[in-house]
C-alpha cells in the first residue's frame, strides 16, 4: 500500500530561485493495483517517486509505503520496495549473479535465502546463460533482466517504476511491461510513471495526471473518459494539462 | 553505523576496484614497474654518458710555450689529453665544442719555474659543458702533478729529502652508523614520498566510487537499498584508505628495491652502505595512517560534489599542489618539529616522520601530531558523511 498525503518538494535553484517541483500531491495505491503517474517531462513524476523511495525527503507532507513512514522509517521503507528506472544502472564490473547477491546482502538476506531467491529469479527470467558474465558485456535486454532481478531479490510488496521503458527498444520495453503486470498479479502494490499514453492505457488500473508538480486529476481510465467526455487518453491529458496552465 | 552493512559495501567496492584497470594502474603497475624502470633507465643513461665522457681523450690547444719545451713535453705525455695545433680562434672552438680547452703558457715559463720565480699558466674552458669541465680537471691535475714534480726536482738538487713536501698525512673516518647516514639522506625524502603516494593512491578510487558512480547511474541504484547512507560512505571510504595505504607500501618497497640495486640512479648510494632502520619505516607508516584516512575522506567529500569523473578531476588535480607544498617544506633543512608546526596538517606528519627516521622519539610531540591528524581525519570523515547525506550534492544537476 502507498499513501501520499499533501506531499511537496521545493528545490532552491540559483537561477530560478525556489522551485516547487511537487506541490501537495495526495493519492493512494492498493496492493494488486497499478497506479500510473502520467505527466510530461519536468512535471514532477520522478521527484514524487524518489520521495516515495526515500531517496529524497519531502519538504512537507507525509507518505506511508508498505505501512512505514518515508521520513521517520526511511530504511524500512527501502527494505520493502523495489525501485527500477532507466537511471538506476548496474555495476559494469560485477557479474549478473554478483549483482543480485550484493543487493541481497544489502537487503539483509542471509546467504541461503540469497542463493534460493537467485536460483528462482534466474530461472523465471531465463538468466542462467549469462549469470557469470559481467554487466558491461551484457545486451540491453539482459541488463534489464539483471535490474529486475536486483529489485526482486528481497521479494518486496511494493514496486516503484520510474519511466522504466525510457530509451528501450520494443522487445526490452515489452518485457518490462509484462514484468509490471506480473507484479500486480502477484498482489504487489505497483506505482509507475510514464509520459507514454499507450503504456498508461494498457497497464494502469488507475491513472493520476501530474502537471507543474500538481496532481490535476485521477481515476480509472473509465472515470477519466466519463469525466472529460473523451475516449482517448492523450486528448484527456492535453485538456487536463492545458487547464492547469 | 551498521558494521555488517559497512563490510558488505567495503567488500563489494574492493572487488569492483580490483577489477578497474585505471586503479590497478595507479595502485600497482606504476609503483611496482614504472618507478624502478624509470630510475634504472635514468641511472643507466647517466652512467653510460659519464663513463663515455670520462673515457674521452680531450682535445686541447696550447697557446705560447714555444720557449718552454719541458712543460710542453710533460703535457704531451699526460694521459687523456691530446694537444692539437693552436689556431687563432681557439676559444671560439671551445665554445663551439670542437675542442675542450685552451692552455696558455706564458713566455719563459720553463725558465722562471727552474729559477724559482712563480710562473702563471691559464686554462680556458666552457663551464656547464661536462666534457670541457672534465678536460679542465685533467689539466688542473696535470699542473698539480707537474708542480710537485718540479718541487721534488728542486729538493733533490739541493740534497734535501723529498718527503719534506708531505711531512704528514690526514685520514678522515666516518663514525656515523649506516642507519644515521640513511636518515640524513632519506629523513625528509621518505615521508615526502609516502605522503604523495598516499594521496595519488587515493585519488582514482575516490573519484571512481563517487563522481564515477553518479556518472554511470549506479548511485541512485545503491541509494534505493535500505543501507544507511553513512554505512555506504564509510564502506567506500575504507576502500579508498586501503588503496591509499597499499599504493604507499608498494611504492616504498619498489623504491627500496630500486635503491638497493648497484646499477641505476642510486647506484652510488647503494655502494656507500646506507641503511634505513625497518622499524623506523614502520613507525613512519603508522604516523601516516591517519593522513591516509584524512586524504581518503577529503577526496571523497570533494569528488562527491562533482557530477562526473572529469569534473572531479578538475577539482582534485589542483589539490595535489596543496598536499605537495607542506610535504616539501617538511623536507627543508631548518624546518623543525615544535609545538607550532605540530598543528599544521601534512607538514606535522612530514616533520615527525623525519624525526623518527633520524632515530629521535619526541613522544609528546609525536602523540600531539598523531592526535591532531586523527582529529583532522575525523573532521574529513564527518565532511564526507555530511556530503553524502545532502540531496543537493547527490542529485546535483
Amino acid at each position: 500500500m502507498i499513501e501520499a498525503h499533501e506531499l511537496s518538494k521545493v528545490f532552491s535553484d540559483k537561477k530560478r530561485g525556489e522551485v516547487r517541483a511537487v506541490d501537495s500531491i495526495s493519492f493512494r495505491c492498493q496492493p494488486g493495483e497499478i497506479y500510473g503517474l502520467l505527466g510530461a517531462n519536468g512535471a514532477g513524476k520522478t521527484t514524487t517517486l524518489r520521495m516515495l523511495a526515500t531517496i529524497l525527503s519531502p519538504t512537507s507532507g507525509t507518505a506511508r509505503v508498505a505501512g512505514f513512514d518515508v521520513v521517520g522509517e526511511a530504511s524500512k521503507v527501502r527494505a520493502h520496495i523495489g525501485f527500477l528506472s532507466t537511471a538506476t544502472a548496474l555495476y559494469d564490473r560485477l557479474t549478473a549473479a554478483e549483482t543480485v547477491e550484493y543487493f541481497g546482502q544489502l537487503y539483509g538476506l542471509d546467504s541461503a535465502t540469497i542463493a534460493r531467491r537467485t536460483a528462482e529469479i534466474f530461472k523465471t527470467l531465463d538468466m542462467e546463460e549469462f549469470r557469470d558474465r559481467r554487466c558491461a558485456k551484457l545486451s540491453t535486454g539482459m541488463k534489464q533482466k539483471v535490474s529486475i532481478a536486483r529489485t526482486l531479490v528481497h521479494d518486496p510488496p511494493v514496486m516503484i517504476f520510474d519511466e522504466p521503458t525510457n530509451g528501450l527498444d520494443v522487445m526490452a520495453a515489452r518485457s518490462i511491461t509484462d514484468f509490471i503486470r506480473q507484479c500486480r498479479d502477484g498482489g504487489k502494490t505497483v506505482i509507475f510513471s510514464t509520459h507514454v499514453m499507450t503504456e498508461a492505457e494498457k497497464l494502469c488500473d488507475r491513472i493520476g495526471i501530474i502537471h507543474g508538480g500538481r496532481l490535476c486529476t485521477e481515476g480509472t481510465l473509465g472515470d477519466l473518459r466519463t469525466k472529460y467526455a473523451k475516449s482517448n487518453l492523450e486528448e484527456i491529458f492535453v485538456e487536463v494539462s492545458g487547464d492547469a496552465r | 553505523m551498521n558494521l555488517r552493512n559497512v563490510l558488505v559495501v567495503f567488500r563489494k567496492e574492493l572487488r569492483d576496484m580490483l577489477r578497474d584497470k585505471r586503479t590497478i594502474r595507479s595502485m600497482i603497475i606504476i609503483p611496482m614497474v614504472a618507478f624502478p624502470l624509470l630510475f634504472l633507465v635514468i641511472g643507466w643513461a647517466e652512467e653510460k654518458f659519464s663513463s663515455e665522457a670520462g673515457k674521452e681523450v680531450s682535445l686541447v690547444m696550447v697557446q705560447g710555450g714555444e720557449d718552454s719545451p719541458k712543460v710542453l713535453e710533460a703535457l704531451r705525455s699526460f694521459p687523456g689529453v691530446e694537444i692539437v695545433p693552436y689556431e687563432a680562434d681557439a676559444r671560439q672552438q671551445v665554445s663551439d665544442k670542437k675542442i675542450r680547452a685552451v692552455v696558455e703558457i706564458p713566455a719563459g715559463f720553463d725558465a722562471s719555474t727552474s729559477s724559482g720565480s712563480p710562473g702563471k699558466a691559464s686554462i680556458d674552458y666552457y663551464d656547464s659543458d661536462t666534457r670541457s669541465e672534465l678536460a679542465k680537471e685533467k689539466l688542473q691535475k696535470f699542473f698539480d702533478d707537474y708542480r710537485v714534480h718540479l718541487a721534488r726536482e728542486a729538493l733533490a738538487a739541493r740534497g734535501l729529502p723529498t718527503n719534506l713536501l708531505e711531512p704528514f698525512t690526514v685520514e678522515a673516518q666516518n663514525v656515523a652508523p649506516p642507519s644515521k647516514v640513511g636518515a640524513a639522506i632519506f629523513g625528509g625524502l621518505i615521508p615526502y614520498l609516502i605522503t604523495i603516494f598516499c594521496f595519488t593512491g587515493a585519488m582514482y578510487p575516490a573519484m571512481d566510487l563517487t563522481a564515477g558512480e553518479k556518472e554511470r547511474g549506479t548511485m541512485e541504484t545503491i541509494l534505493t537499498s535500505p543501507v544507511a547512507r553513512t554505512d555506504l560512505v564509510i564502506g567506500k571510504f575504507l576502500t579508498v584508505v586501503v588503496a591509499s595505504v597499499v599504493t604507499a607500501i608498494l611504492s616504498l618497497l619498489s623504491l627500496g628495491f630500486t635503491f638497493s640495486q648497484k646499477r641505476g640512479l642510486f647506484g652510488e648510494g647503494a655502494s656507500k652502505q646506507i641503511s634505513i632502520d625497518p622499524a623506523a619505516v614502520a613507525g613512519v607508516m603508522a604516523m601516516l595512517l591517519p593522513i591516509a584516512v584524512l586524504f581518503a575522506a577529503v577526496l571523497i567529500a570533494v569528488a562527491l560534489f562533482a557530477k562526473s569523473y572529469r569534473e572531479a578531476q578538475t577539482y582534485i588535480s589542483p589539490m595535489v599542489f596543496i598536499v605537495i607544498a607542506p610535504a616539501i617544506i617538511g623536507t627543508l633543512p631548518g624546518v623543525e618539529l615544535n609545538w607550532k608546526t605540530a598543528f599544521v596538517p601534512i607538514l606535522n606528519t612530514s616533520l615527525v616522520s623525519k624525526e623518527i627516521i633520524a632515530g629521535n622519539h619526541p613522544w609528546a610531540l609525536m602523540a600531539a601530531v598523531f592526535g591532531m591528524t586523527c582529529v583532522y581525519a575525523a573532521a574529513g570523515i564527518a565532511a564526507a558523511v555530511h556530503m553524502f547525506n545532502r540531496e543537493d550534492v547527490l542529485f546535483r544537476v
